[in-house]
């Protein structure tokens, strides 16, 4: 057991613990608490798998932005059963069984990878993984025009966004 | 870095199967939306994971994930202003109401 071993079990017990919680507790306050603790620990494997940007984006865009977002929308809409009624539907454990099934299947199909107990390859010293992502990210030859795709479909969300909750116009 | 692959893959399957439980078992709209945000960040790990065991030389990986942290966010943006217009108007949030555009 070496220490990025502990590290990866102790984020991944963060990990699956804070998602349990997401998905039952009560209050959707909490739960949108709870997701920031989950995606935290997501943010520690990214800096584990040695992708320190991607490590940045998920603090500044998932929990400074999208779990805020969450917040403010709970907040919004709190009036609404609070903490009465049943917060699940009745079909649950259909859900539950659901969820296992596929959690079965997923795990039989990694377990029956071909070499999949390998190991990290190197990464080579004079490679500069964050440069080279930057770079892929503008070169037309590499991901350029997936990236001012993606670019145009959050600048199209967002306008449309601030239009659908804006609220009643005047006619 | 002696991590085995599939750890990291069995850990994105259990975080999507959460989330997928999730998206099937709650009665409200924007925890639906909760379980969807750990569904996209359990295929995020994978994809990072990827690309850290199979070839760090190559960006693909990191790329595809920043992308679908774009998706992500326009996602929750669009999501959460339908779900506060149907509140205003109908003052629910329980996606078994919203039944409008239901045949």
């Amino acid at each position: 057991m070496t220490a990025s071993q502990i590290v990866f079990l102790l984020s991944a017990a963060l990990i699956i613990g804070s998602a349990l919680m997401v998905v039952t507790t009560r209050k959707l306050v909490h739960a949108a608490l709870w997701l920031v603790a989950a995606l935290f620990g997501v943010a520690i494997l990214y800096g584990l798998l040695e992708a320190g940007f991607l490590a940045v984006v998920q603090v500044v865009v998932y929990i400074g932005a999208i779990a805020i977002l969450f917040i403010f929308a709970v907040m919004l809409t709190r009036k609404e059963m609070r903490d009465t009624g049943p917060q699940t539907r009745r079909s649950w454990p259909l859900a539950a069984l659901l969820g296992l099934l596929v959690l079965a299947g997923l795990v039989f199909l990694v377990l029956d990878m071909p070499d999949v107990a390998r190991t990290a390859v190197e990464i080579p010293a004079e490679v500069d993984t964050v440069g080279a992502l930057g770079q892929a990210l503008v070169s037309p030859e590499a991901y350029a025009l997936p990236f001012e795709v993606a670019s145009v479909l959050l600048l199209a969300a967002l306008i449309g966004a601030v239009y659908i909750a804006s609220g009643q116009k005047k006619e | 870095m002696n991590i085995p692959l599939s750890w990291y893959l069995i850990l994105a399957a259990s975080l999507f199967c959460i989330g997928l439980y999730g998206v099937l078992s709650r009665r409200n709209a924007i925890a639906i939306l909760l379980g969807v945000e750990l569904m996209l960040n359990a295929v995020n790990i994978n994809l990072v994971a990827f690309w850290r065991y199979l070839d760090p030389a190559q960006m693909g990986g990191q790329v595809f994930a920043i992308i679908v942290f774009a998706v992500a966010a326009a996602e929750v943006a669009v999501g959460l202003a339908l779900i506060i217009s149907v509140y205003r108007s109908r003052k629910s949030v329980v996606a078994d109401d919203i039944d409008l555009m239901k045949w």
